[in-house]
């Protein structure tokens, strides 16, 4: 005899159950695209047609011709680029060690201190960039308070217009970047896991290493993330602290004044590249990070 | 004398400042399914916990095997939890969350595969092993949890209301499965739970805790039957409890009526609380029995009916598998071993103030004094000041206030145990306890701040 949950799972009777439930999404509206469309008109405007602008620009002359020579001229930037991602890298590397345990050891917190801690973190950011960066040109320049003090202690180095500073930089505008999407993640790690783990034999160091660390690396990668996307894309942080260190986006910046089409053919391929570093990230994500 | 593999003496556990545990001693013996029953806030996570190692209590030791353990973290014991809700690490598949334990003992292997195959197989979770813990169902995560904890094979086993979170159906099934895998496995089980039931159907004993003490420890069927006071006797199943005057060795006075008992041993007309179980009340016929009541209503429960009496003001709840009809008049009767007398939980509060006027306002009418600081003004009443009064609140003249809008805030509510017509509340301020009768039902171990009707109350003028 046929039951009756297999009748329930017939092919037809399923197809039936599936069709209902489609129109019925449509109707509820819950499923439908229409709110959708302010924000759809939102990226043409503002995402779709400046990148279609930038592709224009960047395979065509001054005259609207269609060219592939823009991208040639890319070569004589190519130490700029590879120095760029380089200071990204590092700038990146520097924020991720500084935020991992900062973030760790604020999760540990009261709630309400807390959210003081990422508060007076983001009281910086409310501030205009480009002053934040000045106000490091300040501090470092020479016969600056710095340097003053270090040359009381008989150190005499220069702290501007090198890597390093342009490192400072980045990592001091970038740094909240990475704390808080690491704190968003380590924040939610119920606490009941930790203690799970210690009944199950962990000591501090192997409910780091085998619960803490796995489920936080969801964090660890949009911090990376947010923070070397744009390190590797920013300027006036290298023209400022940097001398005559050029970064990326500088070049940019300076090209695109005089000639749009180089310009667009720069920003292009930084695009690709950082496309490509994102694409890398979220396969290693998939991977390494099953946990939320 | 058996065994025991963990003991309790003299526990002491305070959270800022807030007694949870007070003066726990409790004895685990080896093998056995030993539960903490009571209701939420009275303190039975706490005590797993502390047997776990994720608190240290303030004052007392805990002795496994005999060994004291203080200071010992969690992951140096030999105890294993199962956790309220699962606690199964969302990154790691079934296999992995099982074989966790193991892989830090740093077992080979081999053993690991063979003990994880073997535990998942008695948790019937055979070929789950490659699944997300995420895809699985309520059941199965708990089923999870609970492999996770006996396959690293450990001297105790913790569950702290491991079945909360299971639609009903599942629970029962669960409970069976849980006590036949302690059976199989012959480990120690201790269980938390607040459902009374599923206390009774598992456990080989049950300790009944209530605001921090341990109010009773014995078999489900002691427990049951022979309650130690009215508050395990409202808690475990379904019990009439009545304010009764014991008037000498076996008689006591409930409602007017002198009945027959089996105790002894109380002072003469000592006030008792007489606890009577619904299925215990025979109906008779109204001529000649001593307790006559109305037939208020009748529901029909499948293996009895629970039929509501009002007899001398007093609602009385009678399990019979014979139907009475509503509005008739019945007799019952209760033999003698049947009516348990017990020793009040409190000495009843007299809700009596005796206090000074702070000052007092002709003119408005009213008298004001201090209580536990607070100015507490009476209406439509005029003392002079300085004048000492008594004041007599009877239990109905206290309220629950909003909070704010009361005269006592911050007023714990220690006990809530319905006597019949009303709820009997116990409650305690800073300096005293009072006594309180309402027909709501009040949650137990909160804060609540209390009101004053004066208009019931009693004032005179004392020298």
């Amino acid at each position: 005899m046929k039951t009756k949950k297999s009748a329930y799972l017939s092919p037809k009777n399923r197809f039936s159950l599936e069709t209902v439930k489609r129109r019925r999404d449509s109707q509820a509206g819950i499923k439908s695209k229409r709110p959708a469309i302010p924000y759809l008109g939102w990226m043409l405007v503002f995402t779709i047609i400046p990148l279609l602008m930038v592709l224009y620009y960047a395979f065509t002359d001054d005259t609207g011709a269609f060219t592939l020579r823009n991208f040639v001229n890319i070569a004589d930037y190519s130490h700029i680029f590879l120095y760029s991602l380089y200071v990204a890298l590092i700038s990146t590397l520097i924020c991720l060690v500084l935020a991992y345990p900062m973030s760790f050891s604020i999760s540990r917190c009261s709630e309400r201190k807390q959210s003081i801690i990422i508060m007076f973190l983001m009281v910086p950011m409310w501030m205009n960039f480009l002053l934040r960066v000045y106000a490091w040109v300040l501090i470092l320049q020479s016969y600056g308070p710095l340097d003053t003090l270090l040359q009381l202690f008989g150190v005499d180095v220069t702290l501007i217009g090198n890597t390093g500073a342009i490192v400072v930089g980045m990592v001091y505008e970038f740094l909240p970047f990475m704390i808080l999407p690491i704190h968003a993640v380590m924040s939610k790690i119920d606490n009941s896991l930790i203690e799970a783990a210690q009944d199950l034999g962990c000591n501090s160091f192997f409910v780091f290493r085998k619960v803490v660390f796995p489920l936080s690396i969801p964090g660890i990668i949009s911090g990376v993330t947010m923070v070397f996307v744009p390190t590797a894309s920013t300027f006036l942080v290298a023209q400022y602290l940097g001398g005559d260190q050029l970064m990326i986006g500088d070049v940019i910046e300076r090209v695109f004044q005089f000639n749009h089409n180089s310009g667009s053919a720069i920003a292009l391929v930084l695009m690709i590249v950082i496309l490509g570093f994102l694409v890398f990230m979220n396969r290693f994500g998939d991977k390494e990070a099953v946990g939320r | 004398m058996k065994k025991s593999v963990v003991s309790l003496k003299d526990i002491n556990f305070k959270y800022s400042n807030e007694v949870i545990l007070n003066n726990i001693s409790l004895d685990i013996y080896d093998k056995e399914f030993i539960t903490l029953l009571g209701p939420s806030g009275c303190g039975k996570t706490t005590t797993l916990r502390i047997i776990a190692g994720f608190e240290t209590p303030q004052e007392g030791e805990v002795y496994f095997d005999g060994e004291p353990v203080k200071g010992l973290p969690p992951h140096m014991r030999n105890v294993n939890t199962v956790f309220q809700k699962y606690a199964l690490f969302p990154h790691l598949n079934v296999f992995d969350n099982v074989a966790f334990g193991l892989k830090l003992k740093k077992l080979p292997k081999k053993e690991i595969e063979e003990k994880v195959k073997k535990m998942l197989a008695v948790v019937d979770l055979k070929g789950y092993e490659k699944r997300s813990v995420r895809s699985l169902s309520g059941g199965q995560q708990q089923r999870v949890a609970i492999a996770r904890a006996l396959v690293c094979d450990p001297k105790l086993v913790l569950l702290d209301e491991p079945l909360g979170a299971l639609d009903l159906k599942l629970r029962k099934d669960m409970q069976i499965e849980l006590k036949q895998l302690q059976q199989k496995t012959q480990k120690t089980f201790v269980y938390v739970t607040h459902d009374q039931e599923e206390a009774l159907t598992m456990s080989d004993r049950v300790v009944v805790m209530n605001n921090g003490v341990i109010a009773q420890i014995g078999k489900p069927e002691d427990v049951y039957n022979e309650p130690a006071n009215a508050f395990v006797a409202d808690f475990i199943g379904e019990a009439n409890i009545l304010n009764g005057i014991m008037l000498r060795d076996e008689k006591v006075r409930i409602l007017g009526v002198e009945l027959d008992c089996v105790d002894k041993g109380f002072a003469h007309d000592q006030p008792v609380d007489v606890v009577i179980r619904p299925e215990d009340i025979e109906v008779v016929d109204p001529s000649g029995a001593k307790l006559v009541g109305i037939v208020e209503d009748v529901v029909f429960k499948g293996v009895h009916y629970e039929m509501s009496v009002r007899c001398h003001n007093c609602q009385w709840l009678i399990h019979s598998t014979v139907a009475q009809k509503v509005g008739e008049e019945i007799g019952m009767h209760v033999d003698p071993f049947n009516i348990h007398i017990m020793e009040k939980m409190f000495l009843e509060p007299d809700n009596t103030i005796i206090t000074e006027v702070y000052y007092s306002d002709k003119e408005n009418n009213t008298t004001t004094f201090l209580l536990e600081g607070e100015e507490v003004t009476i209406p439509d009443t005029y003392y002079e000041e300085g004048k000492k009064l008594r004041i007599v609140l009877p239990p109905d003249a206290l309220y629950i206030a909003g909070d704010g809008v009361g005269m006592l805030d911050e007023v714990y509510i220690e006990s809530v145990i319905w006597k019949g017509e009303h709820n009997e509340i116990i409650l305690e301020s800073d300096e005293r306890k009072w006594i309180m009768q309402s027909d709501i039902d009040e949650q137990v171990a909160t804060y609540v701040s209390l009101g004053f009707d004066f208009s019931k109350a009693t004032i005179c003028e004392v020298r």
